[in-house]
């Protein structure tokens, strides 16, 4: 017997051993490189060793034996990340209770899928995986790192902060209070929602340290006290809330209206929670001295309104004015189409509104990381961080220009050149579906992608 | 808060109150209007530097590079370094009949019914929509509004996007018959097995083959009538078939949805039996158009299509979304690009950039939002290009129309230069310093 658990440890040590991600080297010369952080650098040369950037400036000396890329004529800028995904989620929306804050993602990352793919030939290198907005809490969101081909565990964004998804307004009032009959049906309820499950949190972790120090006087002197305490049972939903409250995890709360907003800042201040980002947020621009003065951070959609009633009074200005105000925002996707063009999402915010190329730049890529407290290792080109890249063959924001190469870790993990054209991993039996019986020809859009699922599954 | 640029966008609010007063949208300018110096794309005859574009009302009266016609009474835009470019139209979308998609009453693009050839976009076309301002600034000054739902979703219309009514704003009332091609689905809500599938495949295209053998007949005996009443008894008026007799004749487009290979092959076929030679056919939507394009440019269909969506099968090249319009073109087929889009149509350039910089060229990209869908709706005389006598439909553009980072400055719809105002712009004025009080 004991040497079956031993068998069985030293399985355990060895598979935790084999998810060790794959690092590169790899030198680029000669580019015109968008640092983010320090400006533009012509005929600039970046230098990753061992998936680190180590060097960046102009003539540095060619290392030895290290693969060098001759980018003469091309632009080379930190791979994009994407604050705001469902890109390859197993299921997105746990939509059974207004609170779901226990479940998470971790355990629902398709690394097959070849959406994926998709995305790193757009220059992105990192996502956050979200859980759906059918809830007031949701699940735990994860961050990966778009390494395609590896397993679910060497995708994570390791020492990526936790994340989790809250929802107000329309798509949780639907799901519970029109599809379910139970709160929250109104706003009203959707901040007592939120309020309830953090009291509730605080007032279960009190009983439970309580009973956790009197087991331990009892377990420990057990001559002095005959009679056992009453257990408090371990709640993981509770954890999560307590988490969230200790700043352990940050909150990534789907949100439209500017009254929702407001709400939840005032909530957050009540509760001494900090460093959270309000998704979509289509009305953060009617409140962004208000968001600014809280420190929230915002990501949004460069253009998507009116395909539902809370983003009707909305506008594609809202970036320039957010950013203008000095609110840290993001530009995200939401999409598994537009997650492939973001620069030129984020070139929108040129055309509406004239935010400056430079800013523009960060909203897809330093600023997200900030948001997702992964600011320290990606997100802009610095010695010290991650080989996360991408080289095109033009401006990023031009419409013309093309993603030629995609390193995560100093791995290249995209070449338009030598790529073939079928890159799936898996044979899917629904990849033939689409053979037959998809004639489209307007498409429109009535839901965020934060719903997929969700009325399928209550109609059921 | 950088204090300077903020008087600036004060003042230059100031400026605006001032002359907006109660009204959401300002009045736009109309008359005798030269726009100087510019770069001219006129898509038909070149690209003029320096040129010169005098539009008197609603036409274009003169293009070229002489100033000296110009007179006092021109107002004149001086456009040194801008670039002209003829009003791009979006050749697929259902702007003015769907206000807020995920709410139902405001839904106007979907009757019930399986053949609803007498439903028409126009009726539904809502002038007021807040989207047509928000695309007109961006340089899309037409769309093709479409009905959706059914075999047959009914007419769609041809709608320029200045005025106050569908009356003043229809450039055809009856641009096209809107038909969804019967997909043979072995999956999904569909037939249970392929054989199944196939069956029901070959009733719905005898109840469609039906449907027109009747409006024929209808066309026919109706015609016969018109032309002489005399000893007949007058036919009963069908509401339905009255509305396909210009279709039978070829005058209306029957603008086909269809999308993967095998689809597109049952239509080509369809389309080349000889009862239905005499139908004006377009093809809409042709994602997998690139598969087949040899085909389709032998059978001679125009294609509406855009690029922005993801590669159908998992299996397609990443770029394939992007390079269809191209492969299409490079085959032959004329090419119109379209958005399928409600109120993002002002992503129509973008969807066109995609298609420019995957093969299609900027040029002929150009085209595919202006003369071509012109050309494939009958209307080319009208629209589409700049020429004198055509109607004064324009945007000056601070660089390429394509690029998100380029400024749409002026926009000119049948002669109207159109306030450059929108919701979007007037929630961010109101909004960009939204505690700034009067100085």
């Amino acid at each position: 017997m004991k040497n079956i658990v031993n068998t069985l440890l030293l399985l355990v040590v060895f598979s935790v051993e084999s998810f060790a991600q794959e690092k590169g080297s790899v030198f680029i010369q000669n580019a015109t490189l968008i640092t983010i952080t320090d400006g533009i650098i012509q005929n600039g040369d970046v230098l990753i060793i061992d998936g680190v950037i180590t060097g960046i400036g102009t003539d540095l000396n060619v290392p030895l034996g290290v693969k060098v890329v001759n980018a003469s004529g091309k632009y080379v800028m930190p791979g994009i990340i994407d604050a705001h995904s469902h890109l390859n989620t197993v299921s997105t929306n746990e939509a059974r209770n207004p609170v779901t804050a226990e479940v998470t993602m971790e355990e629902s990352i398709n690394p097959n899928s070849v959406s994926i793919y998709r995305a790193i030939a757009g220059g992105v290198t990192s996502i956050h995986l979200m859980h759906g907005s059918a809830n007031v809490i949701g699940g735990q969101g994860e961050t990966l790192k778009l390494r395609y081909g590896v397993s679910q565990d060497e995708m994570r964004f390791v020492d990526a902060k936790r994340t989790i998804k809250f929802a107000l307004g329309e798509n949780p009032t639907r799901v519970h209070g029109q599809g379910n009959g139970i709160q929250p049906r109104t706003r009203m309820g959707v901040e007592q929602i939120i309020r309830s499950h953090f009291d509730e949190a605080l007032d279960y972790r009190a009983r439970r340290e309580a009973y956790l120090e009197t087991k331990k006087v009892y377990e420990g002197n057990r001559r002095g006290r005959r009679v056992p305490p009453v257990p408090v049972a371990k709640n993981l939903r509770y954890d999560v809330l307590n988490d969230i409250i200790d700043g352990e995890i940050l909150v990534h709360c789907h949100s439209y209206r500017a009254d929702e907003i407001l709400m939840l800042m005032r909530v957050f201040n009540d509760y001494g929670i900090k460093n959270y980002t309000f998704q979509h947020a289509n009305e953060a621009f009617k409140v962004a001295p208000e968001i600014a003065k809280n420190g929230a951070y915002t990501s949004v959609f460069a253009d998507w309104w009116a395909y539902k009633f809370e983003v009707y009074y909305s506008t594609a200005y809202n970036a320039t004015i957010l950013n203008e105000n000095g609110v840290t925002n993001s530009i995200n996707s939401d999409s598994n189409e537009l997650i492939r063009h973001l620069n030129h999402e984020a070139a929108k915010t040129v055309r509406y509104g004239k935010t400056s190329e430079a800013d523009a730049l960060k909203m897809i890529t330093i600023n997200p990381a900030m948001q997702l407290g992964i600011d320290k290792m990606v997100g802009s080109l610095e010695i010290g961080k991650h080989g996360d890249i991408a080289i095109w063959n033009g401006h990023p924001l031009s419409i013309y220009s093309k993603v030629q190469q995609t390193y995560i870790d100093g791995k290249k993990y995209f070449d338009l050149f030598t790529d073939p054209a079928d890159m799936r991993i898996a044979v899917d039996s629904d990849d033939f579906y689409r053979e037959w019986g998809f004639n489209t020809f307007i498409q429109g859009r009535e839901e965020d992608a934060c719903m997929s699922d969700v009325f399928e599954l209550i109609q059921q | 808060m950088k204090s300077k640029k903020w008087k600036v966008v004060l003042a230059l609010l100031l400026i605006g109150s001032l002359t907006v007063q109660a009204q959401i949208t300002d009045k736009p300018n109309f008359g005798k209007i030269a726009i100087v110096d510019a770069t001219i794309h006129t898509v038909t005859e070149g690209t003029i530097q320096n040129g010169v574009i005098r539009l008197d009302g609603e036409k274009i009266e003169y293009v070229g590079t002489d100033r000296s016609n110009i007179s006092d009474e021109y107002y004149i835009i001086q456009a040194s370094g801008k670039h002209v470019y003829p009003g791009f139209m979006d050749s697929g979308t259902s702007l003015g009949l769907v206000e807020v998609s995920a709410v139902a009453v405001t839904v106007d693009n979907r009757e019930i019914g399986n053949m609803n050839s007498n439903m028409l976009a126009f009726t539904a076309f809502n002038p007021n929509s807040v989207s047509i301002p928000v695309t007109r600034v961006s340089g899309v000054t037409h769309v093709i509004t479409a009905p959706q739902g059914g075999l047959v979703s009914g007419q769609a219309a041809l709608m320029d996007l200045w005025g106050y009514s569908p009356d003043s704003m229809a450039i055809d009332v009856t641009a096209g018959m809107v038909l969804n091609w019967p997909s043979i689905r072995s999956r999904g809500r569909g037939a249970r097995n392929l054989e199944q599938a196939e069956k029901r495949y070959k009733e719905t295209i005898k109840n469609l083959n039906k449907w027109l053998d009747n409006a024929r007949f209808y066309q026919q005996m109706m015609s016969e009538y018109e032309a002489d009443a005399s000893g007949k008894v007058k036919p009963e008026k069908n509401q339905q078939l009255q509305s396909m007799r210009e279709l039978v004749e070829g005058k209306t487009p029957l603008i086909i949805a269809v999308s993967s290979e095998k689809d597109i092959l049952n239509a080509i076929e369809w389309a080349s039996h000889e009862d239905n030679i005499s139908l004006n056919i377009v093809f809409a939507g042709v994602e997998e158009g690139w598969r087949v394009a040899e085909q389709i440019a032998k059978a001679g269909i125009p294609c509406l299509v855009s690029t922005l969506y993801t590669p159908i099968r998992p299996y397609d090249h990443i770029h394939r979304p992007y390079e269809n319009p191209s492969v299409l073109m490079k085959a032959g087929v004329k090419v119109a690009i379209m958005t399928g889009e409600v109120e993002n149509v002002r992503n129509l350039p973008f969807n066109a950039g995609y298609a420019a910089a995957y093969g299609m060229g900027t040029v002929e990209a150009i085209k595919a939002v202006t003369i071509n869908p012109a050309e494939i709706f009958g209307v080319s005389n009208l629209l589409g290009s700049l020429e004198e006598g055509k109607q004064a439909n324009l945007f000056i553009s601070s660089g390429d129309p394509f690029e998100p980072l380029s400024q749409i400055e002026h926009v000119f719809i049948k002669g109207y230069q159109i306030p450059m105002d929108s919701r979007h712009t007037q929630l961010f004025e109101e909004f960009l310093d939204r505690d700034a009080t009067q100085e």
